[in-house]
């Protein structure tokens, strides 16, 4: 039996072939397993039409890449077309999209950063000689975070050159439903024609419009990940995701830092989670501002700049100095200049996000839309990619199966992480009513936290049941530390139909967090004290 | 442990409960409380002390995330052993105040049968007294097993020894190639201490083997030294002291070549034996297996004299687990006072190997399942991951690994889950779950990810079968 060589994931999911010479043998088994060249009418390759390709892709990212990818796999003429929009800032960077470059990717090792910090901290008790406090230098963490983002665009590019995926760095407009022009940075102008294509141009940071300042010395999560130096001191503005994730981190690594938020965190996530998490941020000395708006920023004589806001509460308006102010208020897709009414690309009226249906169409004939982009889906790359994938395989591969958008499990990587996969408690109350749905829940210790002394009060999970018969799970959400590895195998469990006793007749692992889940057994509605003691 | 948890149970359902704990000192004269090994000289120390490990590698990673500290950090032992006993002790207080609570009557005596429903009981000072019960239950454990050579008992410690060790063990060889041998070995090497493990044969006997293999070259990468195929066969002490010195000579298995070494400690991990032969079974007929001296019972946790049962490690035939003893004695207590018919379900049991590189498994390993279902019967997906965390300190790229075992006549139901990488329990766990509702390789491809984190791999559908390229 010839032992694979298994593809090693790049982070961002795609693929990537981890030794460069494949056998002999391999390069045959390989051979025998592409699909025969699709018989099919109209999916005739690009040169038959008059078209350069079967495929033009926009947009580099999650989903773009994937989509691109996949489609080569079948043998299929691609294009791929990536450019950044300089920020506001003037931030730009290489090929992979947000996740690679100024989100999932940077993030996860910024906060990274500020776990070892706590980390740091614990090892005292643990045994290790280290004097506290230790300091923290942004530049170092800067650097190696840019150059791990920096290989990625590089593994990137090369992915696609393997695949034999042609590569254009410009900003494209469609000027009919199937050409699709750009002019690259020399300034030269280019014209790609394609058989299909796929929008995949994501979103970008939005800036508030109603606060005077807030372009000019506002960043966003577009640039703080490409800072050289330290931002100081600084104000996150937003209560979402990327705010609390942000200030999570840079609290982490030292810095004073304050989130700002107009009313409740976590907009669309589990409330009762949501205040689980905002309150370990404030105990791990993240400061917030609650029902306050900002109104203004100025530059002041010392570079630090003025922020004056509103406090809805007290109806007053306050003020305090920063050294930075990131905006975290939401992202817009970015369909300004692809010029989508020329060709008749339906938007939502509210968001601008493209409309597409179950196959991922949009209102327009072999044209179609993935990712963060697209309207009603979750902006997350792995939907993204798997939306891609499907995509390619659909309109090269003979493949009919459609992208499962029910039950995606997600973290939000705030310095006490938080898991969940499937409804909230709210939703499930509000779609089936609190007499028939059961929750299970628990406050436990993380066996790690005892030796350190850390305080565990918002170590949490519940799971939200059907209340009859079977039991059967409507949702989990799970506080703590590694929630993204806890929730991963349960999301696969939900995917199954997994019930209340199927959960029960696990056994669990010992000692772990992840086992607490099998042990859940006292109900909100008991109203007993959760507290569960792990051993 | 699962006294508190069964004990409580049945105690729950207004029933007369006492329970006996005895610790018998080992022969270095560590004793503790109540809570049986995995409170006290297992899981919790264990992975307490693998966490202190893991912390150390932590530092240094945090210096390439920004964190600045020059000095050559150290660790020290006993710092860290005080502060794991003292919450060892907070847990034995826990489970005195828990069966108070319940009503439990408790004595610390050792028990054993002298006759039908009746059992003596011998407290420290040597004072007896005799209990009668309707039913009984044997939950008396494992100790770990010694090599039967001139100076082992006198010389060597066990597990049993280590978590409360009074003093650094120093330069320490490990003999044995069990979970406990492996595990100790690595956080022993974690923490800054020159490490030997001693094999006789395999790595791990009973796991799947190529993941034993990559367990154990991951710890040779990272510093800790094997002799394969080689057995002591003496111990004797050059220096006294705490640590000392001894000097261990061993045979190879291979052939008549004899090697001599000198270590600080060594530790004995070679496995365990029950407790069963010294409590008086005989008076009263059960059955034990003469040779390994475990229980054997039915589906029903019954043993062959109906009105005594047995849960949890001295068990024949089931796995030596925590969580498995507390499920069984919970069911069992349940069927016994509440009404219920819930057996036990010992299939797909999840676990974890705490070494520095984890393990966690669940179901068939690859030679069981090809045995059980032949080769072309099998799929296997796997795939080589490198954590996120481990980029920016430039860590291995290339030893993290992850493998599914499908049935292909079955739907392609995942029979085989192994993953190898850093909280390997923590995703292990959900999966186990998965397992249990069924799982098929077209709900694996269907799940979406959590990204970016080391689960994912897991489900991403480019894990490919053996023998086709990426």
């Amino acid at each position: 039996m010839l032992r694979g060589f298994g593809a090693r994931p790049a982070r961002d999911g795609s693929e990537r072939t981890s030794d460069p010479l494949p056998s002999l043998e391999g390069v045959i088994a390989h051979l025998r397993l592409l699909p025969p060249p699709p018989a099919a009418p109209g999916a005739g390759s690009g040169s038959c039409r008059g078209r350069s390709y079967d495929l033009l892709v926009i947009g580099g990212g999650s989903g773009g890449l994937a989509c691109a990818k996949e489609a080569a796999q079948f043998g299929r003429k691609v294009a791929v077309m990536d450019y950044v929009e300089p920020s506001p800032q003037g931030t730009s960077w290489g090929l992979g999209g947000t996740c690679v470059n100024v989100g999932c990717i940077p993030k996860k090792l910024m906060h990274q950063a500020a776990l070892l910090g706590s980390a740091l901290k614990d090892a005292q008790h643990y045994g290790w000689n280290i004097s506290q406090p230790v300091h923290h230098t942004w530049s170092v963490m800067a650097q190696g975070v840019q150059n791990y983002v920096k290989s990625l665009n590089w593994g990137h590019r090369v992915q696609l050159q393997e695949k034999k995926v042609k590569y254009f760095n410009i900003k494209g407009s469609f000027s009919d439903p199937h050409t699709v022009c750009g002019l690259t940075k020399a300034g030269k102008e280019t014209v790609v024609t394609a058989d299909n294509i796929v929008i995949a141009t994501g979103g970008r940071p939005k800036y508030p419009m109603d606060v005077a300042g807030a372009l000019e010395y506002g960043i966003t999560s577009d640039d703080l990940f490409w800072l050289k130096e330290s931002p100081g001191k600084t104000l996150v503005v937003g209560a979402s995701y990327v705010s609390l994730e942000c200030a999570g981190f840079l609290t982490g690594i030292g810095l004073d830092t304050t989130v700002m938020m107009r009313s409740v965190p976590l907009r669309g996530f589990d409330q009762q989670m949501a205040s689980l998490v905002t309150e370990h941020m404030e105990s791990y000395g993240t400061k917030f501002l609650k029902r306050c708006f900002p109104t203004k920023v100025e530059k002041l004589k010392s570079n630090r700049l003025q922020v004056t806001w509103k406090n809805a509460d007290l109806d007053t308006e306050e003020t305090d100095s920063f050294d930075t102010v990131m905006w975290a208020v939401g992202r817009a897709p970015d369909t300004k200049t692809l010029n989508l009414e020329t060709v008749g690309v339906k938007t939502n009226s509210e968001t601008g996000k493209i409309i597409v249906d179950a196959s991922e169409a949009t209102s327009v004939p072999h044209i179609y839309a993935v990712g963060d982009i697209t309207e009603g889906r979750p902006e997350l790359t792995p939907t993204a990619i798997a939306a891609g994938k499907l995509l390619a395989q659909r309109l090269f591969g003979q493949s009919s199966e459609l992208m499962d958008y029910d039950n995606v499990p997600t973290t939000v990587f705030a310095p006490l992480e938080y898991g969940c996969v499937g409804l909230s408690e709210e939703a499930a109350v509000q779609r089936y009513g609190s007499d028939n749905i059961e929750v299970y829940h628990a406050f436990y210790k993380p066996l790690e936290f005892t030796v350190a002394e850390r305080d565990a009060t918002q170590c949490y999970m519940k799971m939200v049941c059907l209340r009859e018969r079977e039991q059967r799970i409507l949702g989990l959400h799970f506080i703590g530390p590694n929630a993204g590895e806890v929730i991963q195998g349960f999301a696969l469990g939900i995917k199954c139909g997994a019930t209340y006793p199927q959960m029960m007749k696990t056994v669990g692992i010992h000692p772990t967090c992840a086992e607490e889940v099998t042990k859940l057994h006292i109900t909100k509605r008991s109203g007993l004290d959760a507290t569960v003691t792990g051993c | 442990e699962i006294q508190q948890y069964f004990l409580k149970e049945a105690a729950k359902y207004e029933k007369k409960v006492m329970v006996l704990d005895f610790v018998t000192p080992t022969p270095q004269g560590s004793s503790w409380g109540l809570g049986g090994t995995c409170v006290n000289v297992g899981c919790i120390p264990k992975k307490l002390m693998h966490q202190a490990a893991l912390l150390g590698q932590a530092l240094q990673d945090s210096r390439k995330f920004g964190w600045q500290f020059t000095e050559e950090v150290k660790h020290n032992w006993m710092t860290m052993t005080e502060s794991v006993q003292n919450y060892i002790g907070s847990l034995n207080w826990g489970y005195r105040v828990a069966l108070r609570d319940n009503k439990v009557t408790y004595e610390n005596a050792y028990g054993e049968f002298v006759g039908p429903h009746t059992i003596k009981a011998t407290n420290k000072k040597g004072i007896e007294k005799l209990y009668t019960a309707e039913r009984f239950i044997i939950a008396t454990g494992e100790r770990p097993r010694y090599l039967g050579i001139p100076g082992d008992k006198e010389y060597c410690l066990s597990s049993d020894d280590l978590f409360s060790l009074p003093y650094c063990p120093g330069k320490t060889l490990v003999v044995g190639a069990s979970y406990v041998a492996l595990e100790c070995a690595g956080f022993l090497a974690g923490l800054g201490l020159d490490v030997t493990v001693m094999v006789r044969s395999i790595l791990l006997r009973g796991f799947d083997q190529d993941m034993a293999n990559r367990i154990g070259e991951y710890m040779k990468e990272h510093g800790v030294n094997f002799i394969r195929e080689f057995v002591p066969i003496k111990v004797e002490q050059v220096e006294e002291g705490t640590p000392g010195i001894l000097k261990v000579t061993a045979k190879s298995t291979a052939g008549d070549q004899m090697i001599e070494g000198e270590y600080n400690t060594v530790l004995l991990a070679i496995g365990r034996d029950p407790c069963t032969r010294k409590i008086g079974l005989d008076k009263v007929g059960v059955n034990i297996n003469e040779k390994t001296g475990k229980i054997p019972v039915n589906d029903e946790e019954q043993t062959n004299v109906s009105y005594i049962y047995a849960v949890g490690d001295i068990l024949q035939d089931k796995l030596e687990l925590t969580p498995v003893a507390i499920q069984a004695g919970r069911l069992l207590v349940r069927r016994l006072y509440a009404g219920a018919t819930t057996k036990c379900d010992y299939v797909n049991v999840p676990t974890t190997v705490f070494t520095p590189l984890e393990y966690g498994a669940c179901g068939y390993s690859e030679e069981t399942a090809v045995e059980k279902f032949g080769e072309e019967n099998i799929e296997v997906y796997h795939s080589h991951f490198w954590p996120l965390e481990w980029t920016v300190p430039s860590r291995d790229n290339n030893k993290c690994y992850a493998k599914i075992i499908c049935n292909i006549q079955d739907n392609e139901r995942v029979i085989g889950f192994h993953v190898l990488g850093p909280n390997a329990g923590e995703v292990t766990q959900g999966f186990a779950a998965a397992i249990k509702c069924g799982l098929t390789k077209e709900q694996l491809d269907n799940t979406v990810g959590i990204h970016p984190v080391c689960a994912e791999v897991c489900i991403q559908s480019h894990l490919k079968a053996h023998g086709i390229l990426g």
